[in-house]
């Protein structure tokens, strides 16, 4: 079977973007705290979600919607109404990673399938299959820290669906599992669905020289004219012991395009793009190319090459936790 | 209010790792928790010595539990965590895999890299056999209040973090091995140099976090010196103190006091701070604008 794109969408102009060019499915959520790309001006208002998941289905597209940060205690009615909204609206699954809201959700709304959420950080078969278990999950995203032979083993030991991530921002912790963010900002994806938040980030230029800090933090200093960084706190510039550099990760974005044939092998049910907050041109395009890839795997043609490059806006690239040197 | 032990996060050589828990029999705290948290690399060293370790403990009254690890890939790492159980006390589950391997009604504890935000999340725990929690660093004074009312309801002891470097994240990567040029199959143990972590600087030189291998803490230690009473008001049963290398005995007799009221508010952080003038102490994820922050700052 062909492998299936799951694209993003920030906006309903890129999820129609991503359907006309072709994705399989597409993963977006409310503009609310309730998703983990919490960013002004991005996401979806309820009668927003109905058209969108409307026009998908008519174009034979499934929609995720992802609820998947972790409830604030006395106020989970928000995180209950979302996951309602999504059903009322007709998504063809929710991406869930709270416990609470996992055992609501299979609760009470029994007949919405459930994905869990990368937030859940869940790395080997045994939890995997404790979630299809106890909440009917019936597909995981992987977390970003496993090779491809793991992902194959965790496929041989479960009949839940995985889905991996192969192209875009890559977090170098366990998702769902960092407090780097919240901090040194007071924000975080688990709480507020936002990690290093612009709100907290300071461009300063003294003697030619530019600072980016993340909450009073110096993340980057570059000479000016020099490509400056978003201050993500992970892929900071920083010294420990007698070495100073990129400690944690470089400033790279995730492209896994030439792997597909082997998470192919794997078992691997779908491939993930990261980048909610993408325009809809860099969408189409990324959705396009993969596209053509997993199209041309499932005839038996050889990939293309490097067909992404050109939209990594000059970042290097690298395939992460895939390969087990990476770690 | 009563005072628990963490795991240790850091790699200790055998023999001060059996020292230090020693030294815990003699100390004021009601519960030690204890096991490997951060490395299944590093549990080889000092694995045989853990059921000595308990049965002392247990000897001097302490309550002990066996720590899972924070994050469980490996064929190996699933292994142990099935095998947990076997020791004969409680497990402190700091990843679900563990749970998943507990006998269904088996009562187990929870531990603070596990995401217990909200009240749903501490019912379906409680319905499971949880009798404990140690809530996520993360969370402020509120979500504490909210957490630990329903709590009490359900005979969820609370815990929280009371002092220690703060555990910020884990990662598939080791940066002690990135740090020397290593791959983490050929780490060689390289973060058994820094017994505390490795303090990590900001391009400006200014402390902002710790290495420790696979995990990622705060440069900072929290302190909860200031909040004491708030947390005590609304219900937290105890607080947790996490292992350092050095003056930990002394800490523990310090948050005693502390808690017994022979010490007054900021009497903690006075004192550690006058031992160690360089100490940075932060409490901000509970009261704070961020987590950095400290309250104490004059």
């Amino acid at each position: 079977m062909v492998m299936e794109i799951v694209c993003p969408a920030g906006t309903p102009a890129a999820l129609r973007a991503a359907v006309k060019a072709g994705a399989h499915t597409v993963y977006c959520g409310f503009n609310d705290e309730t998703n983990a790309r919490n960013f002004p001006g991005l996401n979806f208002n309820r009668s927003e979600m109905r058209d969108a998941v409307s026009f998908a289905h008519q174009h034979g597209s499934k929609v995720l919607v992802a609820i998947n940060t972790f409830p604030r205690a006395g106020d989970e009615a928000i995180w209950h109404s979302a996951v309602a909204d999504a059903e009322t609206c007709g998504a063809d699954a929710v991406i869930l990673a709270d416990l609470g809201l996992l055992d609501h959700t299979a609760r009470t709304h029994p007949g919405l399938r459930r994905h869990l959420s990368v937030q859940a950080a869940a790395a080997n078969a045994d939890v995997i299959n404790f979630y299809a278990d106890t909440f009917g999950v019936k597909r995981v995203v992987l977390p970003r820290v496993l090779s491809v032979p793991e992902i194959a083993a965790i496929n041989a030991e479960t009949e839940v669906e995985t889905e991996v991530f192969v192209f875009g921002g890559l977090c170098v912790m366990a998702e769902g599992r960092c407090s780097l963010s919240s901090y040194a900002t007071g924000l975080s994806p688990n709480m507020n669905g936002v990690c290093s938040p612009a709100s907290h980030v300071d461009y300063s230029e003294d003697q030619g020289v530019l600072d980016a800090r993340l909450g009073g933090y110096l993340i980057h200093r570059v000479d000016k004219g020099e490509p400056a960084p978003y201050p993500t706190l992970c892929k900071g510039c920083f010294t420990a012991g007698s070495q100073t550099g990129h400690l944690f990760e470089d400033p790279v974005s995730l492209n896994a395009e030439q792997l597909i044939p082997q998470l192919q092998k794997a078992g691997v049910t779908a491939l993930k793009i990261e980048g909610r907050q993408r325009s809809k041109s860099y969408v189409a395009q990324v959705v396009r190319n993969f596209r053509a890839a997993v199209d041309a795997l499932e005839a038996g043609r050889p990939m293309p090459e490097g067909m992404l490059a050109r939209l990594s806006e000059g970042q290097a690239m690298t395939t992460g936790a895939y390969k087990k040197t990476w770690r | 209010m009563e005072l628990t032990v963490g795991p240790s996060q850091f790699f200790w050589p055998a023999d001060f790792w059996t020292g230090f828990y020693q030294d815990l029999t003699q100390s004021p705290v009601d519960r030690v928790v204890i096991g490997e948290l951060v490395c299944s690399k590093r549990l080889p060293f000092y694995q045989d010595r853990i059921p000595d370790a308990i049965s002392a403990l247990i000897e001097a009254g302490k309550q002990v539990s066996l720590t899972s690890l924070a994050l469980i890939t490996l064929k190996r790492e699933r292994k142990l965590t099935a095998e947990l159980a076997e020791m004969g006390v409680t497990v402190e589950v700091n990843d679900l895999t563990a749970l998943a391997h507990l006998p269904k009604g088996c009562a187990f504890t929870v531990g603070p890299l596990v995401n217990v935000y909200n009240e749903g999340t501490l019912n379906w725990l409680a319905a499971r056999g949880a009798n404990r929690v140690c809530l996520p660093p993360e969370l402020p004074l509120e979500s504490v209040e909210a957490l630990t009312r329903v709590a009490n309801d359900l005979d969820i002891a609370i815990e929280v973090w009371g002092h220690g470097r703060l555990p910020l994240a884990i990662s598939g990567r080791c940066y002690h091995a990135r740090l020397h040029g290593r791959t983490k199959d050929n780490c060689q143990f390289a973060c058994e140099d820094d017994p505390d972590g490795l303090e990590v600087l900001t391009g400006d030189g200014r402390p902002f976090m710790a290495m420790n291998g696979v995990q990622t803490l705060s440069d900072s230690y929290a302190c909860t010196d200031h909040q004491i009473d708030q947390l005590r008001w609304v219900g937290v049963s105890a607080l947790r103190l996490s292992p350092q290398s050095k003056g930990f005995a002394k800490l523990c007799i310090l948050y005693r006091q502390r808690l017994d009221q022979t010490l007054p508010q900021g009497g903690v952080a006075k004192a550690i701070t006058t031992e160690d003038p360089a100490l940075r102490l932060s409490d901000g994820f509970l009261t704070g604008a961020c987590g950095a922050d400290w309250s104490g700052t004059s």
